[in-house]
């Protein structure tokens, strides 16, 4: 219990370190970034919306940092972000933001886990079956596969499966000619205009899990208790699961938890790349039209995703992990 | 300050012998770690030792050695860019487009350049980003992560709370933030910022290995000398971290590959630099896809190669390090001579 | 050709076994592969056990002994093999045998305790879970017969059961080795393999519990081999007493023998270390110099070049063993008593 509580009382003060870097890099930035966009929009923003940037950016503000601080954080706690710039101007950020999730965890989520997942299994049994050929060409072949850029891979498979080979979409999230609803063909449209994001995100990934586990694995079956199982005589298939697996998976947790951070990066890029409207080409869009609001709170939602995150897989340990709960 | 635990002798609790027993009969002999007084520097000696079997290990691992090829490879190219390729990466002087020959072995850009040149040319900034980044987060990391385990206590605490919640930002949103306020960063600034953000990962693992070596003997005997703590840190630790110091600029050196070349692309980098994440740029706003694929493949190959080139490395000396990770080898045709 | 009743198709009897003997150990030898060559760990080793018999094996470390210990019960991981010589168990030749055919053998006839209880128990399960998944594996599946079977067991080495439900992480380092020996006595085997059970215990504990041990042999009747360099220890309470060097055998006999009156140099050496309690003071001598690298395996005898009574013979032929009375010696000092196997 103790243990979790440590955990929780680490997330808020990471949230707490998300939100006042938010807040706090805008104004240490050379130049008012609010000023470049107010005069970039030269008359095409909203009085309110200028009001809002203001208070966002401390423009012309005759409060102290303090009391500016502390209404950006009643805002943010009551979910005023403001209106978008450019995306539809006038429209809440919060709106927009909403409309992007559900495209982003689909996508992101599902592929991650099925990487985690996949990849943790591949590692179990590579690191079961060592020796021979195969165990000295396989890890240098996905360490490769670890260092290939997210963004880069997404290009040649546009290259070769949707410009060359013209075999699945690749722009956007769906056809857009259609109209969206909950029905067979619309959703057989978003599979397929899926694959070929989530394919790039699969394999970019899902070497560091086969890498990571298969080495822990190695050192866990070195392991006396490994070598006591098989002396009792248990089944193979038992002394690699509840014996080997169950101890080695448990560093790799926090390691997932950890690589989250460069998970997300590499959803945003391939989003940027597919054109998929989710989160992250959300923040890029953002980011290119110097619309700060949606900037910040898109910036913050995918902290506070990571730290869910990270929290849920800290709980996952100490199900897991007996040693975690009580003492200590 | 923190206290250095004693180290226990044979036979006393706790020291894994007890009175009576058979304690290795066997005087050291040139396997064995030498006893008695430690000597000045030892931590001096075991790095320099290191290095050696760290030049060894390269050269018997095939993986280090394919790694530390391509490296060198890159490095030349950066170094000498205008001996390979003859043309100026940035002058739009030929017709767009062109196809491959001699005269451009990768054909043109949209807007007239020679595809090769700035592939060539594309190597040094990206060089510079890895190496800048590698030795500024690694050097940012040794000073945290040591000074963290030797100091111990509330300072401990403190630095290692600033450690873990800096890796757990995103970092990659971070620096589109920051990013998009500095509106096309240039080389230095680039490197300044992914340094600033990434030191966080290596300083943990430095000071894990730091805390293990904390308590040992030739530690003590530098304390019982009346050795000052910055000379102890500087000349008796750091020298025996040297592997993982190594490890942890190959790390670093990776990440800088990898994340410049994505902030390049989405446009984040200084457009007037052309190196291999800015050529992707300009690749993928150009219609590169249907006309030119070279101008998506060749950059791509480039930053996949570099980034293996240090992952390789950065494997083999995981192996090097850990020798249960190494391939298994089969028994046949290995015996023993045996007298008949 | 005799065959041990109920073999069955899966195990081929060995001819010529002797009926009594629960395990014969015959030129056994094991290598492993090193990056910087083949290093031969254990060098045609050969001993039988009778039902019932304790011997301990004793010697540096690095002498072989947990490597012979773990190619008897076929536990070698790579980069260690067995790369000659038999294992008979209950008439069956181990060392051909793959660890399916083994499953049926391994803890019902044959079980193991290590070293360290901490590393030896799976963290994450409970002593219970380990208990039972033993009991499961071998075709126990009544959850109250294994329940029933689990606390008698404990109670055997005086646990409370209710420890049962406990992770190994809770219990005091005595208690867990103590819940080791008890899982090894599931299923009460004939012969129980120890690997320094004591080593990670203080002295005090170390008594109790080989105390223990002594008394669950006497009662359950299993035979013991007892790997230790702990010589003074084992004597108390081992049959015979096997001293290895270098990965062969040095000495073997009764313990009583071998112990107060020791026949090899180097057990000579071992047992001058040891400062008598009650007897005058001696100087201590150690014996000066280091194992030979087994990599690279000297001429000769392989104790030669530490030997206070070393001769010209020593350096230029290989000694056997040599039958002096009951006990076992390698050493051409006994070279009259005729070379011979037990």
């Amino acid at each position: 219990m103790r243990f979790v509580l440590r955990r929780l009382g680490f997330f808020v003060l990471t949230l707490w370190v998300a939100l006042t870097l938010n807040f706090l890099l805008p104004r240490m930035m050379p130049g008012n970034p609010a000023l470049a966009v107010i005069g970039k929009f030269r008359g095409g923003i909203s009085p309110q919306a200028v009001k809002v940037l203001e208070a966002q950016f401390g423009v012309g503000s005759h409060q102290s940092l303090v009391s500016q601080y502390f209404s950006y954080l009643g805002n943010v706690a009551t979910f005023k972000f403001g209106s978008s710039l450019t995306t539809q101007p006038g429209a809440s950020v919060g709106r927009i933001v909403l409309d992007a999730i559900p495209w982003t965890l689909g996508l992101v989520g599902v592929t991650t886990v099925l990487a985690f997942v996949l990849g943790t299994g591949i590692g179990i049994v590579a690191a079961w079956r060592r020796g021979g050929r195969l165990d000295s060409i396989m890890p240098p072949l996905f360490v490769i596969m670890t260092v290939i850029p997210y963004f880069w891979l997404g290009l040649v498979l546009i290259l070769v499966f949707g410009v060359k080979l013209k075999w699945l979409p690749y722009f956007f999230s769906y056809n857009y000619t259609l109209t969206p609803g909950f029905t067979p063909s619309f959703i057989g449209n978003v599979a397929e205009h899926a694959i070929l994001p989530a394919f790039t995100l699969l394999i970019t990934t899902i070497g560091t899990w086969i890498l990571t586990m298969r080495n822990t694995m190695i050192t866990t079956l070195a392991e006396d208790y490994v070598r006591m199982a098989r002396a009792k005589g248990l089944p193979g298939y038992r002394i690699m699961l509840d014996y080997a697996a169950r101890n080695a998976i448990l560093p790799n947790l926090t390691g997932f938890a950890m690589s989250l951070g460069f998970v997300v990066g590499g959803a945003i890029l391939i989003e940027v790349v597919f054109n998929y409207q989710g989160v992250g080409y959300m923040l890029l869009q953002a980011v290119n039209n110097l619309d700060y609001p949606l900037m910040q709170a898109l910036f913050l939602l995918i902290s506070v995703a990571v730290l869910v995150a990270i929290l849920l897989s800290d709980i996952a340990t100490a199900v897991l992990d007996p040693r975690t709960r009580g003492a200590k | 300050m923190a206290m250095l635990r004693a180290p226990r002798g044979p036979g006393e609790p706790g020291s894994g012998t007890e009175p009576g027993q058979l304690t290795p009969l066997v005087i050291p002999g040139a396997g064995g770690l030498p006893t008695g007084l430690p000597l000045a520097g030892r931590g001096g000696i075991a790095g320099a030792r290191a290095l050696r079997r760290m030049a060894r290990a390269i050269t018997s691992n095939r993986k280090a050695t394919a790694g530390m090829v391509l490296l060198v490879f890159f490095i030349l190219v950066g170094l000498f860019p205008g001996v390979i390729a003859h043309d100026d990466p940035n002058a739009e002087t030929y017709r767009r487009f062109m196809g491959l020959s001699l005269h451009h072995l990768l054909g043109t850009t949209a807007l007239g350049q020679d595809m090769f040149a700035q592939v060539v040319w594309g190597a040094r900034p990206v060089l510079l980003i890895a190496f800048g980044v590698g030795v500024g987060a690694t050097v940012i990391a040794m000073l945290i992560g040591v000074a963290s385990a030797y100091l111990g206590g509330v300072w401990d605490g403190g630095l290692s709370v600033i450690t873990d919640v800096l890796l757990v930002i995103p970092l990659f949103p971070l620096l589109i933030v920051i990013g998009s306020y500095l509106h096309g960063a240039g080389t230095l600034v680039m490197i300044a910022v992914i340094t600033a953000t990434g030191w966080s990962y290596t300083a943990r693992q430095l000071r894990a290995q730091a805390l293990s070596l904390r308590n040992r003997d030739f530690l003590e005997a530098a304390r019982v000398r009346g050795e000052r703590s910055l000379y102890i840190i500087v000349v008796e630790i750091i020298p025996t971290m040297t592997s993982l110091i190594v490890a942890s600029f190959l790390t670093n050196a990776l990440y800088a590959v990898l994340f410049s070349s994505s902030l390049q692309f989405i446009g984040l980098g200084d457009p007037s630099v052309t190196s291999w994440g800015t050529m992707l740029y300009w690749a993928q706003n150009n219609e590169a896809f249907q006309v030119a694929p070279l101008w998506i493949i060749v950059p791509g190959l480039c930053i996949v190669s570099l980034g293996a080139a240090f992952a390789l490395l950065n494997y083999a000396f995981d192996e090097i390090g850990n020798p249960a990770l190494r391939p298994v080898r089969s028994m046949r045709g290995n015996r023993v001579k045996r007298p008949g | 050709m005799s065959s041990a009743p109920g073999n069955g198709v899966l195990f081929p009897a060995v001819p010529g076994h002797s009926a009594g003997a629960v395990l014969q150990v015959r030129d056994l030898s094991v290598e492993y592969a090193m990056d910087r060559g083949t290093v031969l760990a254990v060098d045609q080793v050969s001993f039988d056990l009778d039902p019932g018999e304790f011997i301990g094996i004793v010697g540096e470390s690095g002498c072989g002994k947990s490597t012979l210990l773990f190619a008897i019960a076929k536990l070698l991981m790579p980069p260690a093999a067995i790369t000659g010589g038999s294992v008979i168990f209950k008439g069956r030749d181990m060392v051909g045998l793959t660890d399916k055919q083994l499953a049926m053998v391994r803890w019902k006839d044959l079980s193991v305790v290590m070293q360290s209880a901490m590393n030896a128990l799976n963290p994450v399960k409970s002593i219970g879970a380990q208990f039972s998944d033993a009991m499961r594996a071998h075709g126990v599946t009544g959850k109250a017969e294994i329940a029933g079977r689990s606390a008698e067991v404990l109670r055997m080495v005086g646990i409370d059961p209710l420890h049962l439900k406990s992770y190994p992480h809770q219990l005091s380092g005595g208690m867990r080795q103590r819940s080791m020996i008890a899982m090894a006595m599931l299923f009460t085997p004939e012969l129980v393999i120890m690997d320094e059970p004591t080593s990670a215990l203080d002295v005090v504990a170390q008594r109790s519990l080989m105390v223990q041990i002594k008394e669950l042999q006497e009662e359950l009747g299993f035979a013991v081999i007892f790997v230790t360099h702990d010589m003074s220890l084992v004597s108390h309470f081992s049959d015979r007493l096997m001293v290895m060097y270098a990965g062969q055998v040095a000495e073997l006999g009764a313990t009583r023998r071998v112990f107060d009156s020791p026949l090899h140099p180097y057990s000579i050496g071992l047992l001058d270390a040891f400062p008598s309690i009650r007897g005058p003071r001696v100087p201590l001598t150690g014996i000066p110099g280091s194992p030979p690298d087994l990599a690279r395996i000297p001429v000769g005898c392989r104790f030669a070049a530490r030997c206070p009574k070393v001769m010209a013979r020593c350096t230029e032929e290989y000694p056997e063993l040599y039958r002096v009375d009951g006990t076992l010696v390698r050493c051409f000092l006994h070279a009259e008593g005729g070379a011979g196997r037990d």
